[in-house]
């Protein structure tokens, strides 16, 4: 078990230090942060001056290892917009994405478990069929159209609810600028929650429609019934418990894809989180903050499947054999 | 299982008491602000991008202009006609070709209550000579002689006509609150792009309202300074936060969660115009918007007939109509109307028979096949501009292959000249014709720095002379010849495409009743005088 986490661990790092390397590599690409940071006057002798100055000149090997030095200390450098570390300015901006992905999971959750088992119970019934058609057009409607047109309908034309930004925080434990706590921030919250979940919510409705579908007609199901037990202990306990497993998995793995949704959403809503911020940086340039945020978020993310496979092989003897080879 | 239920419910249980208990706190706390607010005029404003510092000589962009104008206030300032009326400086008069002599207010207070004097005019113009971006428009200015504490002197180098032009950009800050070391030791006064300083997050100006909350690139909160020396409008407050995405800014103010948007993308005039709750103000603009040729790429490009060819086969009434909906002025020049440069006759010249006879003159009536390079989100439908001018090259037989990228990777392309045809969008800082040609047509020269943006490599030494000379002559009538004699020459030369001055567009509330009256073709709306009901 030990030399399943050390090898693990060790192809952490390994991914960690490629995430590294191309977050470098592509740099250069976004354009020149200098040009971001002066007027169009200026002449190239300034501009050059100020590059020397920050150490942009340098060969790329050279900021390379000065990056990763400085990595290792839990510094990523420091944005050029925002004159700040730039752990500092994700760290501001990871709360308000983290709330509107759970928000939207909440309604993912909350509409797709009663709306796929109707649907796999009555698959012949008209709301069935009405889910199903509705659910084709949630997958195929990019995510900025229905945000869109989500602002159109209920801030433009009815006035009910507001058409950008977080609205009222409350800092929570000092650094979790929360807007799940005021009623400005709740309202804030819907649309941009609703939209995000437009992309997920087709694809667990059918998800479960299609598990359960297969579990109903399994034997132990039609022994439970021929037992006797209540229809809803039957659907809920032997049929529904059972179609988890894989819902489950895929769900942890769309939680990641969302979070990448939340680009598009949060730079519709001018909603202030890490995906308005991303690629508010790609469109100035700032180079050191978007190299940052590559690896914070390669970290989260291999921190998070490394944690996960420990877990598994913990759970599943099967995974351990296989990984000691 | 059972266990873990409890823990995890006494968990949920726990975070709900915690986070109400803040709630509470905070609706406490809103009790005893809500009757204030509710007095108070708010003008709630959304533009693309908020300022990037609080320091005005960070940055010379139009949003610190903006910002400029809201916490600062210049000497002079430009009217919505192109004069020039005293804020600072009461009176002025020019003492001699070299100098002009600035009689201040008297009894104005910075927001820190340090009294304005000449000395912080002084001081401001020193710090202005060495900002990077600022430091080539002051090049030919002498430090300010301070004569008595309300009365400086501005001198130059040279008898310089643009001497008040200049003197809207100096926005006298409080040179006793940036004195001394900050907490790091750094000067207070540094200028710095890259890093914290203090002049980045802390103000002292004379103007209208004071700084008093900033999140960057998320809010802007500022109040109305109450020792201000002058006339003013009704604001108390302006809550100033950034909405990027087009469509999102324009919703916004449509649903009423905002009173006043800029810009406004031309695809939303006509629905902005219907809108009942919503006024929808356009000036023209002086941004010329023009393409480059390049005649060391393109050898045909040296050809003067060919040059005439591509522009009188460019559509440019055409472009305005269709693709800007009619909210902007066709160009035949660089200098907009009101100018010095502008010469009346230089009009739009479209004529596609014309041009293919000029191309037949040339010897390439079968054509040929160029690249080019444009931004697609730097100027207003930029992209769809350089489309529709490739299909209009087309018809005369001229193939471009256009390649368009945002603007972050377009600069550093157009420099490396990477394609035959380049776009390039100018506004001059002078607000002076000069300053195009400076730029955009005169021979490139990296010792000047003259011809910086000059991709084209057009270089022509009469036009170079008109312009040196221009820029020492202060009788207005015998500079304006020389200004208009440039755009001739140009024009007949075909230099370089005009394609169109920029409209400016804003969006106001119609509860902003002098929304007109605070705007100007600069695009700083001086939102201290604005009325709001």
């Amino acid at each position: 078990m030990f030399a399943f986490i050390i090898r693990r661990v060790a192809q952490a790092l390994l991914v960690m230090f490629v995430i590294s390397i191309i977050g470098f590599g592509i740099k250069y690409s976004f354009g020149d942060p200098v040009r971001e940071m002066v007027g169009m006057s200026v002449s190239a002798a300034d501009r050059e001056a100020l590059r020397d100055q920050l150490g942009l000149n340098d060969p790329i090997v050279v900021q390379w290892t000065r990056f990763v030095d400085k990595a290792l200390h839990g510094d990523l450098g420091r944005s050029f917009f925002y004159r700040k570390p730039a752990t500092e300015v994700i760290m501001k901006k990871a709360p308000a994405t983290l709330e509107l992905v759970f928000c939207s999971a909440l309604i993912i959750l909350l509409v797709s478990i009663p709306a796929g088992i109707y649907a796999a119970v009555h698959p012949k019934s008209f709301l069935s069929r009405c889910l199903m058609g509705i659910s084709i057009i949630g997958v195929s409607v990019p995510v900025f159209l229905t945000a869109i047109l989500l602002i159109y309908i209920f801030a433009v034309e009815l006035h009910w609810l507001p058409s950008y930004g977080r609205g009222e925080t409350v800092q929570l434990w000092g650094f979790w600028d929360s807007g799940l706590v005021t009623l400005d921030g709740l309202k804030h919250l819907i649309l941009p929650s609703i939209a995000l979940s437009s992309i997920m919510l087709p694809l667990f409705i059918r998800l479960i429609r299609a598990e359960m579908k297969e579990v109903l007609q399994t034997e132990y199901v039609k022994f439970a019934r021929a037992k006797g037990l209540t229809p809803w202990r039957v659907l809920m306990v032997h049929g529904f418990k059972n179609t988890l497993l894989p819902v489950i998995t895929v769900g942890g793995v769309q939680i990641g894809i969302m979070i990448a949704y939340t680009i598009l959403t949060e730079t519709v809503f001018q909603w202030q989180g890490m995906g308005f911020m991303f690629i508010e940086a790609v469109e100035r340039s700032d180079t050191s903050l978007l190299v940052a945020y590559l690896i914070f978020v390669g970290a989260l993310f291999v921190t998070v499947n490394t944690v996960v496979d420990i877990i598994y092989g913990l759970v599943n003897p099967m995974v351990r054999v296989s990984g000691r080879k | 299982m059972k266990r873990f239920s409890l823990v995890a419910l006494m968990l949920v249980a726990a975070l709900l008491v915690f986070g109400c208990g803040q709630d509470e706190k905070k609706e406490e706390a809103k009790k005893e602000v809500a009757p204030v607010v509710a007095a108070q005029k708010v003008l709630r404003l959304a533009m693309d991008a908020d300022p990037v510092s609080l320091d005005p000589h960070v940055q010379l962009s139009g949003g610190m202009l903006q910002y400029s104008h809201m916490v600062f206030d210049p000497l002079v300032r430009w009217t919505q006609d192109m004069q020039f009326e005293g804020r600072l400086a009461e009176k002025w008069e020019r003492t001699d070709p070299f100098t002009v002599r600035f009689y201040l207010r008297k009894g104005v207070k910075f927001h820190s209550g340090n009294d304005f004097t000449a000395k912080d005019v002084a001081w401001t113009l020193d710090r202005l000579k060495i900002s990077p971006d600022f430091k080539g428009l002051f090049e030919v200015f002498e430090p300010a002689v301070v004569v008595d504490d309300y009365t400086v002197d501005l001198k130059t180098k040279v008898a310089y006509p643009l001497l008040m032009n200049m003197a809207t950009y100096i926005f006298p800050m409080d040179s006793k609150f940036y004195a001394g070391k900050d907490a790091a030791g750094q000067d207070k006064g540094a200028i710095v792009k890259s890093g914290p300083s203090f002049a980045n997050d802390n103000e002292s100006g004379t103007g209208p309202f004071v700084v008093t909350e900033r999140e960057q690139g998320v809010r802007l909160l500022l109040t109305k300074f109450d020792g201000y020396w002058g006339p003013r409008g009704n604001l108390d407050v302006i809550d100033f936060k950034p909405i990027a995405n087009e469509a999102t800014r324009v919703s916004s103010i449509l649903s009423g969660d905002v009173d006043w948007i800029q810009p406004v993308p031309p695809q939303n005039y006509d629905g902005l115009d219907a809108a009942e709750n919503v006024n929808l103000i356009t000036l023209s603009g002086t941004r010329i918007i023009t393409l480059q040729l390049n005649q060391k790429r393109v050898p045909a490009f040296a050809d003067k007939r060919v040059r005439q060819a591509v522009v009188y086969a460019t559509n440019n009434v055409g472009i305005v109509e269709k693709i800007l909906k009619g909210r902007s002025t066709p160009a035949g020049q660089q200098s907009p109307k009101g100018y010095l440069g502008y010469v009346a006759d230089l009009t739009p010249r479209f004529d596609v028979e014309k041009a293919k006879q000029l191309m037949k003159e040339a010897g390439f009536e079968n054509g040929f096949e160029v690249t080019m390079i444009a931004p697609n989100n730097r100027y207003v439908k930029d992209e769809a501009i350089a489309q529709a001018f490739v299909s209009m090259m087309d018809k005369i037989g001229i193939k471009v292959n256009l390649k368009t990228m945002p603007k972050a990777q377009y600069w550093d392309e157009f420099d490396a000249q990477v394609a035959d045809i380049q776009m390039i969008g100018w506004h001059s800082d002078t607000e002076d014709s000069a300053n195009f040609t400076e730029y955009l047509l005169m021979c490139p020269n990296k010792e000047t720095g003259m011809g910086q943006y000059n991709s084209g490599n057009y270089c022509n030494p009469e036009v170079d002379k008109l312009i040196a000379d221009s820029n020492a002559e202060t009788d207005v009538a015998k500079r304006s010849a020389m200004l208009q004699q440039v755009e001739k020459i140009l024009y007949e030369d075909a230099a370089f495409v005009p394609l169109h001055w920029q409209d400016l567009s804003w969006a106001a509330s119609k509860h902003a009743k002098n929304a007109q009256a605070i705007v100007n073709g600069m695009d700083f709306p001086y939102f201290g005088d604005l009325v709001m009901e």
